[in-house]
């Protein structure tokens, strides 16, 4: 039905490993190219570790499934090169409208804050980033990806893991230090070794119908509670690029799933809501029903490790199930690439669970609460939910009870063991304490080996990077934690004053975002989280700070 | 952090109660409950303080009545 999308057809390519033996060893295999192993494969590259990509498939994903995309996953995605192809071709939304039967309770606009590169979120079909990601790996020789290669079994053996694969060609097996487990949802490997992924199933069905519209619709999103065209049910219509729309439909428990896949029996439907003379045709229609579980380790056998939706799942309100499993890899990234360096002790890789145990319980608490308030479970919830709505209408009291999904935002890592916890001395805003991740703001670049991008965020990741404010350098520290490995020192000055990387704070959001005083400096984590942060540097505090982050004192 | 009051804390205790029942007088259940939800709404948002509305509402849940 998808007029505006041609799925890419990706050949089969034989590999030299289906005939190599003994199996060919790899430091990394990934199983699934879903966004989360294709992030994994090129996260991986810009550290330097090759790695082979298994999928099933040899395409990108069928429809539009996830479809809000929030800032930190552009983020993320800048940070391998997507960013801009997905700000290019998304579309942002301010203006939210909440209607409750037939009448408009109340709008709301989501004013971004200024000064940081990338907006709140945009909306993009999941087919595109997808897309991106496998072009820009194109540019790796070092990840090889294969598509119609279908991981059949993944397998500990001592220090080892082998993996299996079937293709159109034959069978081969390969072994590897690490496996990362990135296949989707259902995840056949986990269940294959006996894994489970537990939590609420929930009873409702919804439908999803991707609609083309001919008319000028305004790019705003509408949330219908119990409205008069669908009586009872909760409705949501989003923007999409290409003229697209995206109307949620809940159906209630008891729907017919397959009478539902039917255009003719979806028409009557959307007529009724957007009116009769809007034209419309129809892209994608699914039936699905959803659940909130994780896993409870995201770590099997020490090698095997669950990333993205096969380690934790939400429901689609709240929009968090491909930016948390971004999220998710690029926590694991930088600390798999370290241990197989061997610059961090394999127990930082436990962190990876902790960390990310904490981001799924955030995004599964908030998908819950969405999905609680749009499908109450009984009469006086429901009683409640309406009445919340009712009230919005006339008192803005009531406004922040309105529940249809929240904004997806970046997991602060409270209490990680990889944080250095403040000095109480040191007086710091709560705001970017130690397990936060970086806030962006507009710079000039007066020297710099990376992004030539007026942003700060672009200047931090994939290494340590102590970021100081220049007006009271220590140049004696600064000149021997220079010598650190995986350590690069940013200056916040206003001219070149050293051989450093130097930025100047062109708006002085810099200094207000993160608090400056002379001499402030903020240990930030390849994966541009806080790890501490201090208001006059000492060498061995850094040091220290540093060791802790890559997980030294764990073992 | 601030604590549920259960000391005595009405302007007037008798009046409040009056108006309350004044509140359900019509004894139409089902527009009750629509009252009762409001105020509850109305009450929690003005109490605003996350700790003292779980107080309350455990205390709610905790209390029997003979027909329970
Ligand atoms: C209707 C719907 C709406 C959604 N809306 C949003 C949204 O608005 N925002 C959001 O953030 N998220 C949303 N999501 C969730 C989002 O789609 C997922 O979180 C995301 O796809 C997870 O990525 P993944 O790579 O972990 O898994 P998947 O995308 O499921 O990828 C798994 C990959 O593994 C491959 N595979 C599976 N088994 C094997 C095997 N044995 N061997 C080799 N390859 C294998 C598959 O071919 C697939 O390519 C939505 C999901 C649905 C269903």
């Amino acid at each position: 039905m998808v007029s505006t999308y041609v799925n890419p057809v990706y050949a089969f390519k034989p590999s030299h490993d289906q005939t190599a033996n003994p199996p060919t060893h790899y430091p990394v295999l990934i199983v699934g190219g879903g966004p989360t192993g294709l992030y994994c494969a090129l996260d991986l590259a810009k550290q330097g570790i090759p790695s082979v990509v298994l999928d099933e498939d040899n395409t990108v994903s069928y429809g539009s499934r996830a479809l809000c995309f929030s800032k930190r996953t552009l983020e993320i995605l800048d940070r391998v090169g997507c960013g801009q192809a997905m700000v290019d071709k998304g579309v942002t939304w301010q203006l939210g409208k909440v209607f409750f039967h037939e009448r408009q309770v109340y709008e709301f606009n989501l004013l971004p804050e200024d000064g940081h590169q990338r907006p709140a979120f945009i909306n993009i079909q999941q087919y595109y980033p997808e897309e991106f990601l496998v072009n820009r790996i194109q540019d790796f020789p070092e990840i090889d990806l294969r598509w119609q290669s279908k991981v059949t079994q993944v397998k500990k053996i001592g220090e080892l893991v082998e993996v299996s694969v079937t293709t159109p060609t034959g069978d081969y097996r390969m072994t590897c230090d690490y496996v990362l487990v990135a296949d989707g949802a259902n995840s056949p490997i986990r269940e294959s070794l006996g894994l489970h992924s537990s939590g609420q199933i929930f009873n409702d069905t919804f439908l999803i119908a991707d609609i083309l519209m001919k008319a000028d619709f305004p790019t705003e999103r509408w949330f219908w509670f119990d409205p008069p065209f669908h009586p009872g049910q909760s409705v949501l219509l989003h923007k999409q690029p290409d003229g697209c729309w995206r109307i949620d439909f809940q159906l209630g428990p008891n729907a017919d799933r397959q009478a539902w896949r039917d255009p003719e029996k979806v028409r009557p439907l959307v007529k009724a809501m957007l009116g009769d003379d809007i034209e419309f045709e129809f892209e994608w229609l699914s039936v699905y029903s959803f659940r909130c579980r994780r896993m409870d380790s995201f770590i099997h056998e020490d090698r095997i490790l669950f990333v993205g939706d096969s380690a934790h799942q939400v429901s689609p309100f709240g929009a968090r199930g491909a930016n948390g499993a971004l999220q998710s890899a690029e926590n694991l990234i930088w600390k798999l690439a370290r241990v197989l360096k061997q610059q961090a002790p394999a127990a930082l890789l436990n962190t990876y669970d902790q960390e990310r145990s904490q981001g799924a319980d955030e995004n599964i608490l908030n998908s819950t609460r969405a999905t609680d308030f749009i499908t109450p479970k009984n009469r006086v919830t429901r009683l409640f939910r309406d009445t919340v709505l009712e009230l919005a209408e006339q008192y803005p009291f009531a406004r922040p009870l309105v529940n249809s999904g929240r904004l997806s935002l970046p997991c602060t890592y409270e209490n990680s063991t990889l944080s250095t916890a403040d000095a109480v001395t040191d007086k710091f805003p709560k705001t970017l304490r130690p397990g936060s991740s970086g806030k962006d703001a507009p710079i000039k670049a007066l020297n710099t080996a990376h992004s030539a991008e007026p942003w700060l965020l672009p200047q931090l990741g994939d290494r340590f990077v102590l970021l100081v404010d220049g007006r009271a350098l220590p140049t004696e520290a600064l000149a021997q934690l220079e010598q650190v490995t995986d350590l690069e020192i940013v200056v916040i000055a206003e001219q070149i004053t050293t051989n450093y990387t130097t930025l100047k704070d062109s708006a002085g959001l810099v200094a207000e975002r993160y608090d400056l005083q002379p001499g402030t400096a903020y240990l930030i984590r390849p994966d541009q989280h806080v790890a501490a942060r201090w208001r006059q540097i000492h060498v061995d505090k850094v040091l220290a700070a540093m060791q802790r982050a890559l997980g030294k004192e764990l073992v | 952090m601030s604590q549920l009051n259960l000391q005595a804390n009405f302007s007037d205790a008798d009046a409040f109660f009056a108006a309350l029942a004044d509140l359900h007088r019509e004894g139409d259940e089902r527009k009750s409950e629509r009252i009762n939800a409001r105020l509850i709404l109305l009450l929690a948002n003005h109490i605003g303080d996350q700790a003292v509305l779980i107080e309350a509402m455990h205390i709610a849940a905790q209390v029997t009545t003979t027909d329970e």
